[in-house]
């Protein structure tokens, strides 16, 4: 089982990634002769402003998601794990956006704020929910993080209640004997505890982030003008039309030295101030 | 008394909260999809005046909805069924072997290709999938059960190594084969990280789009999600018939939630602490 296991998987995972670092130092464009022109594509991607402006993006998106994600799912699980009525259906209830697939969530989102949000914005006469947010190029990446938060809060949310159940109740007898109010039991001691889960959820919303790819196609693909293409989207559009692919592939190469890099930075950085926590 | 005091004014923020944010999306798509574009210069939020069951037709017509349906169902179960038998074999011979060197080897080959974001294979793969004629449903499955096997085999290797193996030293003297032990004493110990792989693989490649998208070249083969894709320019501005669409589409796996919610939730919860 292993052998075919082994022969399948390289030939369908790690082929397609030789090939794409080999074409990337090719002039291919997907169906003639190519020949070989160095770094030439990586010199390019660099001076690319349509990849330059897809990096922006992503990365302004994927911060921007990553905090918002953490800190209202811990939030929530705060809420949802202390003494309250009903946990049980209100956990399933804040788990649902989890399960629904992204591309659809995505259109369904793309009339709330193409039609639903206007028409409230105008009643209650706030100018800047008045229009379309999705067509303006300053705040169309603001809708898409709230569609991706949306989804992966439910997500966070869960891993962060199953930490805070790892959590001994008596730990909290004793510092409320000891007089400390609720923040600094949070930052004493819940936080420190749930550190490793807080790990987990950094890393995974993080690379979640930086690979979207759904959200755009369904909400904005790609606009107004470029303003809200991700670095999948420019690497999937360009690269299957416009006769780009060894140029996009140089554009992936360097995609997938900077998510190594940072998966590497982050669980490094994370794992040391766990322990120093 | 304090403390229970707190608890109802918390409970009923996380219902607010809840009714905003949650119920009140699905709301928007239940209520939409019922409507008739009649009803929606009226009202956009209000209950629709009369059920407008037509929209469901239209779009099951459209989307061609049975077919993708199908094509999905065929394609989740399959690959999830696969994925539990082929991976876990796969994790057992490396974890019962990884003194060996070649093992050894083989593990953190598959696990490091979990840093490998699916966009540097992607271009490549198309071209040689369809050289290969594997552009169909079959091709797709099997693109699924490969790409499982980094983070499955990290999972169920994991697992593996907190079994004792004193089980199986035990079968091999009453003289059992290799895989009489495997399917009589090491597979029905790996039920619980089976429903944990088994939940993520079939959230995963149920609401599965881009590799539908770059792999599946004809028409008739797309699933759930890539036919809204597909057929997003019929909707045009018909927003009551695109919601109907919609919720077609969402319905099987919110049924399945429904019922299984305890379930799913422990295995996605399971799965990324593993992690």
């Amino acid at each position: 089982m292993t052998i075919p296991a082994l022969i399948l998987f390289f030939t369908f995972h790690t082929l397609p990634l030789i090939k794409g670092i080999f074409y990337s130092f090719t002039d291919w464009n997907g169906y003639s002769d190519w020949k070989f022109i160095g770094f030439k594509n990586f010199i390019n991607v660099f001076q690319d402003d349509t990849i330059r402006n897809a990096y922006g993006f992503t990365f302004k998106f994927a911060i921007l998601t990553t905090i918002i994600v953490n800190v209202i799912s811990l939030a929530i699980a705060i809420a949802l794990n202390s003494a309250i009525k009903f946990k049980n259906a209100l956990r399933a209830i804040y788990f649902l956006p989890n399960i629904l697939g992204v591309l659809i969530v995505g259109y369904i989102f793309n009339y709330v704020f193409a039609q639903l949000l206007p028409q409230f914005g105008t009643y209650l006469n706030i100018p800047i929910l008045s229009s379309n947010i999705l067509g303006n190029p300053d705040l169309a990446w603001l809708g898409i993080v709230f569609v991706a938060s949306w989804q992966s809060i439910a997500f966070s949310t869960i891993i962060y209640i199953s930490g805070l159940q790892t959590i001994d109740q008596d730990i909290y007898e004793a510092s409320d004997i000891d007089g400390a109010n609720k923040w600094q039991t949070f930052r004493k001691i819940t936080f420190p505890l749930i550190a490793p889960f807080f790990t987990i959820n950094m890393v995974l919303s993080l690379k979640g982030s930086l690979m979207v790819f759904d959200q755009i196609i369904a909400m904005t693909g790609g606009g107004p003008g470029n303003a809200t293409q991700s670095i999948s989207y420019v690497i999937f559009h360009f690269g299957f039309s416009g006769g780009n692919f060894a140029y996009q592939s140089a554009n992936a190469v360097l995609y997938f030295i900077v998510i190594v890099a940072i998966s590497l930075f982050q669980l490094k950085v994370l794992a040391k101030r766990e322990v120093d926590l | 008394m304090k403390k229970k005091k707190t608890s109802l004014v918390l409970t009923l923020m996380m219902i607010i909260l809840a009714s905003i944010f949650i119920l009140f999306p699905l709301y928007i798509l239940i209520s939409t999809a019922l409507k008739s574009p009649q009803d929606m210069i009226n009202s956009t939020l209000s209950l629709p005046t009369k059920f407008h069951f037509d929209n469901f037709t239209q779009a099951i017509k459209i989307t061609n909805f049975f077919d993708a349906f199908g094509n999905s169902a065929v394609i989740t179960c399959v690959s999830v069924l696969f994925i539990i038998l082929s991976n876990s074999m796969v994790s057992y011979a490396i974890a019962r072997n990884r003194e060996v060197r070649f093992f050894n080897i083989l593990y953190c080959y598959f696990v490091s290709a979990m840093f490998v974001p699916f966009q540097i294979i992607m271009l490549p793969l198309v071209k040689q999938v369809s050289s290969f004629q594997l552009d169909n449903i079959p091709g797709i499955i099997v693109l699924y059960i490969v790409y499982g096997l980094p983070f499955n085999i990290f999972l169920y290797v994991g697992y593996l190594k907190s079994l004792p193996k004193s089980l199986e030293e035990a079968a091999t003297i009453d003289g059992a084969s290799i895989w009489q032990i495997f399917f009589k004493i090491i597979f029905p110990l790996l039920k619980p990280i089976n429903a944990t792989i088994g939940i993520l693989a079939f959230l995963g490649t149920w609401n599965d789009f881009m590799l539908p998208l770059i792999i599946l070249s004809k028409p008739v083969q797309a699933t759930l999600p890539l036919v809204q894709y597909v057929f997003q320019g019929q909707f045009s501005t018909n927003y009551n018939l695109a919601f109907a669409s919609y919720l077609l589409a969402l319905a099987p796996i919110i049924i399945v939630y429904i019922f299984a919610q305890r379930f799913i939730i422990s295995g996605v919860t399971n799965g990324a602490i593993k992690q």
